[in-house]
């Protein structure tokens, strides 16, 4: 085991500075307002720098830059633009352990996690998209014997991009990487509980790109994200979060005709067949490991398994060893490379975490385990510990049907495949699903029949480049992590070429 | 009289009046659900986000000090799954998200919930709530 040093302590691998301004035109520039706000750890509840606090006018900054560089990054030969973003992977994959306490501490995730997940991920996501864009082609149709159509992909120009904090790099990598990718400039928007670890990258990486193709700005949604949202001057916006912000965003992109990417969360059904419990060998503890996937990154994600369905043969039986693995989940200091579960991610994250730990106590769900808020005592007394929760209720119940983004599971039976199909499918999001069966039929018609965008299949939490990630309902539109989100990030342009000489005969 | 759906805090009342004053506009919530932030209730001046056909309103509340009044709402669809449950908006310290009016103040309205008694649900669970088309038209 490691524990590393907190920043700001002797020997910590990474160091904040004690102030962030925005990043605009490739070098800091002070907030036009001269405000800052304070950035928390929620590892141990202290504030550990400030950051701007930007408004409409450094958002017009941000995008002066990006116009004044988008034409030509967008000239750029997709070989130059591939090696670009194989630099900065390079980069990245160099400092992979610096970026990852970095995170821990801004974000209170476990720091295993981002050594084995977050930052590998979003490395492996600028080398996915270096691959494709030298791969991609335009494609041509032959009408007739003179008259030939070409489709031609063009960047669409500036584009806004509003990160979550749930995955601070590795939401802004799915966004960041098929944009430029595509020869795109951006505007970038961090979520405000988490707007420094990507300028820590940033700051790395800064001398890979040429000022202006990628600005951040930090501040308030409503002082920020919303200016950079409603703005005339961007192409399209792309956005990770809620639904009602994710509908405000879709009113303004009406207002200005421009296309929207959202994507918006989930209660995702993880789906026990009985004949996992068939034998008890390594994939009957696959799908005990596979339940407890809902206190991975202290369950915020927005696929969190955060409904388990457990075939009524086996639920006692599955559930008894589920709720053993589940209680030897150990939660501690983020910066422990032991510490399984660590901090949520703000004080009021934790706060909406145990109203719905207080609701679903009073719809009548039976609490099995967890359901408190951890004080880790000592330097992480203050800090936004919750223990892994399950409950055990009915699929009508809220705690069931709301997104809580915390290690909170929701634990129902189910009788037979259709029933199943019925529960996993009775809710208003699309995002994420799990099966686990040994029965390949089983396994495909349970993957056919869930109404969501990712159906996981005896794996779970997974999320590798060139798997397409999006959701169906109310989760959201289009698709990342995959080649097809480069389409999102561009326009066709069309030839229609004629190569006969004669006229038509009209005029 | 029939019980309320939604009704808020002192604190949160304390904090609308703060919003509405610097904003100098009447103030509107839509419940949101799902993701990071979600579950949240969020604030915007009135008339921000556009409710429609797919919206509920769940109540139309008067503050002092507030121009008129603070319609609550919440998508259709998620109504389904939470007309059971009587809302109390609080506001708690936090860094609210979206585009809630809220987070530069350090705080954030959270909705607390609690189950119906018998008498409110008998006298709520057939009263229609209107959606934004009948609201607005």
């Amino acid at each position: 085991m490691t524990v590393y040093a907190q920043p700001g302590q002797a020997g910590a691998l990474a160091e904040y500075r004690s102030r962030y301004d925005h990043w605009i035109n490739g070098e800091y520039v002070a907030p036009s307002s001269g405000e800052y706000f304070e950035n928390v750890s929620p590892v141990n509840g202290k504030v550990f720098c400030e950051v701007a606090r930007g408004n409409a006018a450094d958002i017009d900054k941000a995008l002066d830059a990006a116009h004044a560089a988008a034409p030509a990054f967008g000239k750029t030969s997709p070989a130059e633009r591939a090696l670009m973003l194989n630099k900065i992977a390079d980069r990245m994959e160099a400092n992979l352990e610096e970026i990852a306490v970095a995170e821990t501490w801004e974000n209170g995730k476990p720091v295993r996690e981002c050594l084995v997940a977050d930052i590998p991920l979003a490395i492996d996501h600028f080398r996915y998209f270096a691959g494709v864009i030298r791969a991609q082609e335009g494609s041509m149709g032959e009408l007739n014997h003179d008259t030939v159509s070409y489709q031609f992909h063009e960047p669409l120009g500036v584009v806004g991009q509003i990160i979550p904090w749930n995955f601070p790099i590795l939401m802004a990598a799915w966004k960041i990487a098929p944009a430029l990718a595509a020869g795109n400039a951006i505007v970038l928007k961090p979520a405000e509980q988490t707007p420094v670890s990507i300028l820590y990258v940033m700051e790395m990486i800064a001398d890979i790109l040429p000022p202006g193709v990628l600005n951040i700005v930090n501040g308030f949604g409503v002082e920020t994200g919303k200016p950079l949202a409603s703005s005339r001057r961007i192409a399209k916006i792309a956005f990770t979060g809620e639904t009602t912000t994710g509908r405000l965003i879709m009113q303004y992109a009406a207002d200005n005709i421009i296309p929207v990417t959202l994507e918006l969360g989930g209660k995702s059904p993880n789906v026990f067949y009985r004949d996992i419990a068939d034998h008890d060998d390594a994939f009957y503890d696959k799908c005990l490991e596979g339940f407890t996937m809902f206190a991975l990154n202290s369950g915020e994600v927005c696929t969190c398994p955060s409904r388990a369905l457990i075939d009524a043969p086996i639920y006692d039986q599955f559930l008894g060893d589920a709720l053993k693995r589940t209680q030897a989940v150990k939660q501690g200091n983020p910066l422990d490379t032991d510490t399984m579960i660590g901090a949520q991610c703000s004080n009021d994250q934790m706060e909406k975490i145990l109203s719905y730990i207080d609701i679903g106590k009073q719809e009548g769900a039976k609490l099995l385990t967890g359901g408190e808020r951890t004080d880790l005592g000592g330097d992480l007394t203050d800090g936004y510990y919750v223990e892994p929760t399950v409950f055990e209720g009915q699929n009508s119940m809220r705690l069931f049907q709301e997104e809580i983004f915390g290690p909170v599971l929701a634990v129902t039976k189910f009788d037979g495949h259709d029933n199943a199909m019925e529960i996993a499918n009775d809710t208003l999001y699309g995002l994420g699903a799990g099966v686990w069966t040994r029965n390949i039929n089983t396994a495909y018609r349970a993957g056919r029949t869930i109404q969501a965008g990712r159906v996981w299949t005896n794996n779970y939490h997974d999320y590798p480049a060139h798997a397409a990630f999006g959701g169906y309902k109310s989760s959201g539109i289009g698709r990342e992590n995959h080649l097809m989100m480069l389409k999102h990030y561009q326009q066709t342009k069309n030839l229609l070429v004629n190569y006969n000489e004669s006229k038509l005969g009209f005029f | 009289m029939k019980p309320n759906r939604v009704e808020f805090t002192e604190t949160a009342m304390d904090l609308m009046r703060k919003l509405s004053k610097r904003h100098g506009a009447g103030l509107m919530f839509h419940q949101s659900g799902g993701c990071c932030d979600g579950s949240a209730p969020m604030c915007y001046t009135a008339g921000e986000f556009r409710t429609g056909g797919s919206d509920v309103l769940l109540g139309e509340l008067e503050v002092d000090e507030i121009p008129g009044k603070i319609q609550f709402w919440m998508s259709a669809e998620q109504f389904e799954y939470w007309k059971h449950t009587h809302l109390t908006i609080d506001a708690v310290p936090g860094r609210g998200s979206g585009f809630s009016l809220e987070a530069p103040e350090g705080m954030r309205f959270l909705t607390r919930s609690r189950m119906y008694t018998d008498d409110e649900w008998l006298q709520l669970k057939d009263e229609p709530v209107p959606t934004g088309l009948e609201v607005n038209a």
